[in-house]
């Protein structure tokens, strides 16, 4: 069986476009770009499935019959794949809601130690520094809370706004 | 009778979407929806026992859905294995039910349920056990897909800033290999027309090497990826902590060991031989040693364990690298011991976080005069964790290292070594807890907690989200509640106490467990059973 090759440049422009999707920073562009790959999995299903024209049922046309199995895999795949999303849209909406953005936030504690290691670079060479400037950020590291994942949801609103800015 | 005990394979699975339905109908009481979700979750625990014994005495206890062949079909398999791990997840679920129960009634009185949390729970359960069951790789992909699905909406719970933040990363990186597996199934598919796993076990023989090895490689980096293997990790210990505490034990006990569940099964059924020995020993020394050293640099309680969970998770993978039957043994008892043990710790660092508002080590201290049970409760599956000699731990660890050492291979002596050091590691992270927040008396410069946050004394994990969800009245009670001392409810400790106990038992009754995990082994090595048990009905 040699596989339709149309089919599978589809799938891999539609896998290919999901993937640059999903490495976006917006939840929104993430959701498509699993939307694009999921969609593409189920051509690659089609693939899987042998070659078109054959008949669904047995003793309809002649010769073999066409595969069930591959569709009703992708079948129960676009289901998932529309429960993922809509799950996902609303996640994406809840986040926008909290911080204005749907973008997917810094990990807390890869923030931390950056903002640890912009520190020891402003206290090398302080004088240089502009005290304006330093301030909030100062003030920001001083609130130990920040390790605390839970406790600190006034910390993570002020990480969403820089993320904005 | 026998007919209707061949049919108890289905049970487990549909046992809890049934409960779950209910539950949704009855979302306005919460005492119906406790009631329901205990009852269903006490009829899978009596059925995967049943289950475990037939297995075992009568061999793997197999049922084709709607009757359809097996080729054809969904069939669900109860081998040894399967019912082992079946039994222990479905025990350490429920305690994780009962604890949620007593959380929820203390803290936010009887009237205030959130109706969605446990029909989400139930089919969490549900999913669980169909992965732990299935016979065929779409199955088990469905399975993931109920139980992830389940998961990310409790890990959302409440919808707070903190569990957003933390929940998408989850999530994301869930969807990314939900369809690397979508991915992986196709391509097993058009390369072998089959997803039985026993029909696949003789067709992957029969495939070109290359092609078998991509296959082989990209199941395993599908399930790596849930199992939080070293390189796919990094996802773990920073979403796990901020859920609920229920959430997290009942997260860090099975999730994680479903990865390894269907690693195990793939790798021994689907790809016997020693064709990624090489790469598995490498990521299981690496995860063992990397996992560790992040525990250490912890001052977290939750994040500590979150990444021991990682650390241990190379200990099973080390047994399966090694591929002897001696090292499937100690994989198989090891994932059965640190499933209960690892879940009786989140359930305790819960309770820490109750009692002291905090999971912070820089602001805990001297809870073991304060609370000498939870203590304890704490003490002995951290020891268990650590494999100190009489608990099970160190028979699994035991185990594990002698099968290392019979393989006289460099890089399985080295596996060794890191298991060794590991295993210290451990021992010195939770030395850690146990010294900074049970044992040293809280530090006099450090903020007197519970005085500091007193507009949201509720712990950041709790079951409803931390703060903006709380109404007026339950801040109220709130507010009257810290003024009394506080004391463990105890909803909340006898679970976590049973579980401790469970912990122990598994200490007691290590050689039966121990040969038990032999004879699955064997099972396993096998391979004959299984597939004549799916494909000759």
């Amino acid at each position: 069986m040699s596989p339709n090759l149309i089919l599978v440049i589809v799938v891999g422009v539609m896998v290919g476009s999901g993937v640059t999707l999903v490495l976006e920073r917006s939840l929104t562009r993430i959701l498509i770009g699993f939307v694009l790959i999921g969609n593409g999995l189920n051509v690659l299903f089609l693939v899987a499935s042998g070659p078109a024209g054959r008949a669904p049922l047995i003793g309809i046309g002649e010769g073999r019959m066409s595969d069930p199995l591959p569709q009703a895999m992708a079948l129960t795949a676009i289901v998932i794949t529309l429960g993922v999303t809509a799950f996902g849209l609303a996640l994406a909406y809840r986040a926008y809601q909290l911080t204005g953005t749907d973008d997917v936030q810094d990990d807390l504690e890869d923030d931390f130690i950056r903002r640890r290691a912009e520190r020891d670079e402003v206290s090398t060479t302080f004088d240089e520094a502009l005290p304006d400037e330093a301030m909030p950020d100062e003030d920001y590291l001083d609130n130990d809370d920040t390790l605390d994942v839970g406790v600190a949801a006034d910390a993570e609103t002020s990480v969403g706004e820089e993320n904005r800015r | 009778m026998n007919h209707i005990l061949e049919q108890l394979v289905l049970a487990p699975v549909i046992i809890p979407l049934l409960g779950a339905g209910l539950c949704l109908a009855a979302g306005r009481s919460a005492a119906v929806q406790r009631i329901v979700s205990i009852v269903t979750l006490g009829l899978v625990v009596a059925a995967a026992g049943i289950l475990l014994y037939r297995s075992d005495a009568y061999g793997p206890q197999t049922f084709n859905v709607g009757g359809w062949p097996a080729e054809l079909g969904i069939s669900l398999i109860a081998d040894r294995f399967s019912s082992l791990m079946l039994i222990v997840s479905t025990i350490v679920t429920l305690c994780v039910l009962l604890y949620s129960i007593g959380q929820g009634v203390v803290e936010f009185g009887r009237q205030t349920p959130l109706s969605v949390f446990y029909p989400t729970f139930l089919v969490l359960s549900a999913g669980v056990s169909n992965a732990f069951l299935s016979a065929d790789l779409f199955n088990l992909f469905v399975g993931f897909e109920i139980l992830l699905a389940s998961s990310y909406v409790l890990i959302t719970l409440g919808g707070t800033n903190a569990r957003v933040r933390s929940g998408t990363i989850y999530i994301i990186v869930s969807l990314i290999s939900s369809v690397l597996f979508l991915i992986s199934i196709g391509a097993v598919y058009a390369a072998t027309g089959t997803v039985n796993f026993a029909q696949l076990a003789s067709r992957f023989a029969e495939l070109p090497t290359g092609i078998s090895t991509v296959l082989q490689l990209l199941l395993l980096l599908t399930f790596a990826v849930k199992a939080a293997v070293f390189p796919l990790y990094a996802w773990l210990p920073d979403s796990y902590p901020t859920a609920p505490a229920p959430v997290t034990a009942v997260f860090a006990g099975l999730l994680t060991k479903v990865g390894i569940y269907a690693i195990l099964r793939t790798q021994t059924l689907l790809f016997p031989g020693d064709n990624l020995r090489t790469l598995l020993l490498w990521a299981s020394i690496l995860t063992m040693v990397i996992g560790i050293l992040g525990a250490v640099a912890q001052s977290d309680v939750k994040r500590v364990l979150s990444f021991t969970l990682v650390s241990h998770i190379g200990y099973m993978l080390f047994g399966i690298a090694v591929g002897t039957e001696l090292g499937m043994t100690g994989a198989v008892f090891y994932i059965a011991h640190h499933i209960t043990v690892q879940t009786t710790l989140f359930l305790v660092a819960g309770l820490i976080e109750y009692r002291a508002g905090t999971t912070n080590l820089d602001r805990l201290g001297g809870l073991a005069r304060l609370a000498p049970i939870l203590s304890i409760m704490f003490f002995v599956p951290a020891m268990n964790l650590a494999g100190i000699p009489p608990f099970s731990g160190f028979f699994g660890k035991l185990a594990l290292m002698e099968a290392g050492i019979e393989d006289e291979a460099g890089l399985a002596t080295l596996g060794v070594v890191a298991a060794i050091v590991t295993s210290l590691l451990t021992l010195y992270a939770i030395a850690k807890i146990w010294n900074r927040a049970f044992w040293q008396p809280k530090g006099e410069d450090s903020p007197d907690v519970s005085q500091v946050d007193t507009g949201s004394w509720t712990p950041a994990g709790s079951l409803h989200g931390a703060r903006g969800v709380g109404t007026k009245t339950q801040r109220a009670t709130a507010w009257t509640e810290e003024r009394e001392e506080k004391r463990l409810p105890r909803g909340m400790a006898g679970p976590t106490l049973f579980l401790a106990f469970v912990t122990v038992a598994l200490t007691v009754f290590a050689g039966p467990l121990m040969s038990y995990a032999q004879r699955a082994a064997v099972e396993l090595v096998d391979r004959q059973p299984y597939i004549e048990a799916v494909l000759n009905r």
